[in-house]
């Protein structure tokens, strides 16, 4: 790298959408991230298949579910998201669901999605931190439907199991007009 | 020709009755470009979205963008967001604060109140008259209570005689606020819809549904929303003129005689916003503006507030539309705006608790349009019970389609003209 290239800094603007780089791990667990990434499979298994009771008792007791708009580090106590569920809401979530009369989701989409690029983050000891992509084939009576996001999740053992305190999932269109999302995401 | 376009409008519309072309008719939709989107006073944005000078915000009138622009001096202006020279976009950001937008072509810059200031070598355009090449602004632009409206045409009726009656909503939605204004600072969020606009319209004040669409999230959370339009429901819709409607339900919240009950609250779990608001009004007028709440009115063609979220509905195309919703904000009420806009996330947009499936019906009626017979919807409920009020505009009862039968004659009288 010549002077001349260690001068010019990257604009602001290849970070708009991004945000701020994550902190990744400095070591590398193999033990952990295999449990991590099994816990994240098994999320996305009951996601798409439906299997809500079994999906909210991934949740520890003061969960957030966050699915911002418009870019990827936005407040959501001042802007507004797509989802940004405390516990409560989660299970509200998941009560209209099991109504069979959410209609959005009467017939429910049939989904199958793609968990990849599992990567540790650097925690302070107390939650294990998660990054990794999503890519979720919908088909539903509109059509079929690509969505793709960043995602991070914090985990919490509890009672010796895996726990989900935190999920936050940027699609990467979310500045975009999108489609209806109800199915679980 | 022109005889058979009369028969045609008597036909597609009729009493009660519209033909189902009507949503997904191409050449009607490119009729309505013409006829209503860049014609009639279509709502823009609002001025707190670009609160200070020289900020700016992509908005759209119809399927077109247009940049909304607080410009140096501090007035708004609608600028069209295409290069004079060779048609590229002069700004590609959707927001911002920027005094001038550059070309990146050829580097022709705008001030932003869409005068050119410069092109490169200007030599080569021989003194050209650079006033006749700025951006193309929108000819007519108004504002009532924050609320941005625009016209592309140059002549034509005065927001205030196309608002009519209906700017009453907009008083009452601001007298909501303690400092008499909205803030609408926190971001929209985009919700598409393979559905024509006009099924999106005729939905925001039919009270007919809320029961059936909404029954899931109704029978797991104690919503208030629900009572209002059962049987019973004393709230009434009604039509003030140029296609604008509204569900009232200040009967239902006068019976009731409890301030915030319109919000699902009562005064006391709200102390500040209460005091800011007896402070604003006196105690009187407050208490009886936090009984009547927020209004839920249909601004033709394409505002929406729905009482504490303001949708504003883009055509796309005759079979795709995008509805734009954001939580409404009283400036400076931090206490009340919490509670907005968690109410509102959980309501709205593609993942909401109500929007998910009111855009899922939307859906199914463009689908059902496929189905050859019968070519006409249904829109007669309640016909027999419209009565006019004391200011003359025609109510119904909160479950009739009275809104739909009000959308639909001012339609025609946009569309039939030549």
């Amino acid at each position: 790298m010549n002077a001349m290239t260690e001068a010019i800094a990257a604009p602001d603007i290849l970070k708009e959408w991004t945000g701020k780089e994550l902190s990744y791990a400095s070591t590398f667990d193999h033990d952990l991230h295999h449990e991590v990434t099994q816990f994240l499979y098994r999320e996305a298994r009951l996601q798409d298949t439906h299997e809500y009771d079994a999906w909210e008792s991934l949740w520890t007791d003061d969960g957030v579910y966050w699915v911002p708009a418009n870019g990827t580090d936005t407040d959501p106590e001042r802007e507004m998201s797509f989802i940004y569920d405390n516990r409560s809401r989660i299970a509200l979530r998941i009560r209209q669901l099991k109504t069979g009369r959410r209609h959005s989701q009467t017939p429910p989409s049939q989904l199958a999605r793609i968990i990849a690029n599992v990567e540790l983050l650097r925690s302070d000891g107390s939650e294990i931190a998660v990054a990794c992509n999503s890519q979720i084939f919908e088909t539903n009576q509109r059509g079929d439907t690509m969505w793709a996001a960043r995602c991070v999740c914090k985990l919490r053992r509890v009672q010796g199991e895996l726990k989900m305190a935190y999920k936050k999932v940027v699609l990467v269109n979310n500045n975009k007009a999108i489609y209806t999302i109800s199915f679980l995401i | 020709m022109e005889t058979s376009r009369r028969t045609q409008w008597d036909d597609l519309i009729q009493p009660g009755m519209v033909h189902g072309s009507l949503y997904h008719d191409e050449m009607i939709f490119k009729d309505e470009v013409e006829k209503i989107w860049f014609k009639t006073w279509v709502y823009v944005g609002h001025e707190s979205e670009v609160p200070n000078n020289n900020d700016f915000v992509t908005k759209s009138i119809g399927p077109m963008p247009v940049l909304m622009v607080r410009n140096r001096k501090g007035n708004i202006d609608l600028l069209l967001n295409r290069c004079p020279h060779r048609g590229n976009a002069v700004c590609v950001q959707e927001k911002g604060n920027r005094a001038s937008f550059t070309c990146p072509y050829h580097s022709w810059t705008f001030a932003n109140d869409g005068t050119l200031m410069n092109y490169a070598f200007p030599e080569g355009y021989n003194g050209a008259d650079k006033s006749k090449l700025g951006l193309s602004k929108v000819p007519r632009v108004a504002s009532y209570r924050g609320f941005v409206f625009a016209s592309m045409a140059t002549e034509g009726p005065t927001l205030a005689e196309h608002l009519g009656g209906a700017a009453r909503t907009l008083d009452q939605a601001c007298d909501n606020s303690p400092t008499g204004e909205l803030d609408l600072c926190a971001g929209f969020l985009h919700h598409r819809a393979r559905a024509n606009w006009k099924f999106i319209l005729e939905n925001e004040c039919d009270g007919y549904h809320p029961g059936f669409v909404h029954s899931s999230i109704f029978s797991v959370s104690d919503s208030a929303i629900g009572s209002l339009y059962g049987a019973d429901a004393v709230a009434i819709t009604r039509g003030f003129g140029n296609g604008h409607t509204e569900v009232d339900p200040r009967p239902e919240f006068r019976r009731r005689d409890q301030p915030m009950s319109w919000f699902g609250t009562t005064a006391d779990k709200l102390p500040d916003y209460t005091a800011q608001m007896n402070a604003a009004y006196g105690e009187k007028r407050a208490r009886q503006i936090m009984i009547d709440g927020m209004p839920h009115v249909m601004i033709f063609p394409n505002l929406f507030i729905a009482e504490i979220q303001i949708f504003v509905i883009q055509p796309v195309s005759a079979t795709e539309s995008i509805q734009h919703v954001t939580a409404i904000q009283f400036k400076d009420s931090p206490e009340i705006n919490r509670r907005l806009r968690q109410q509102t996330m959980g309501s709205v947009g593609p993942a909401g608790f109500l929007l998910a499936d009111d855009t899922e019906m939307y859906e199914r009626n463009q689908r059902g349009l496929e189905i050859r017979n019968p070519e006409y919807l249904y829109l007669k409920r309640g016909e027999h019970r419209e009565r006019r009020d004391e200011d003359g505009y025609l109510t119904g009862h909160s479950t009739d389609d009275l809104p739909s039968r009000e959308i639909w004659k001012h339609y025609r009288s946009l569309m039939e003209p030549c």
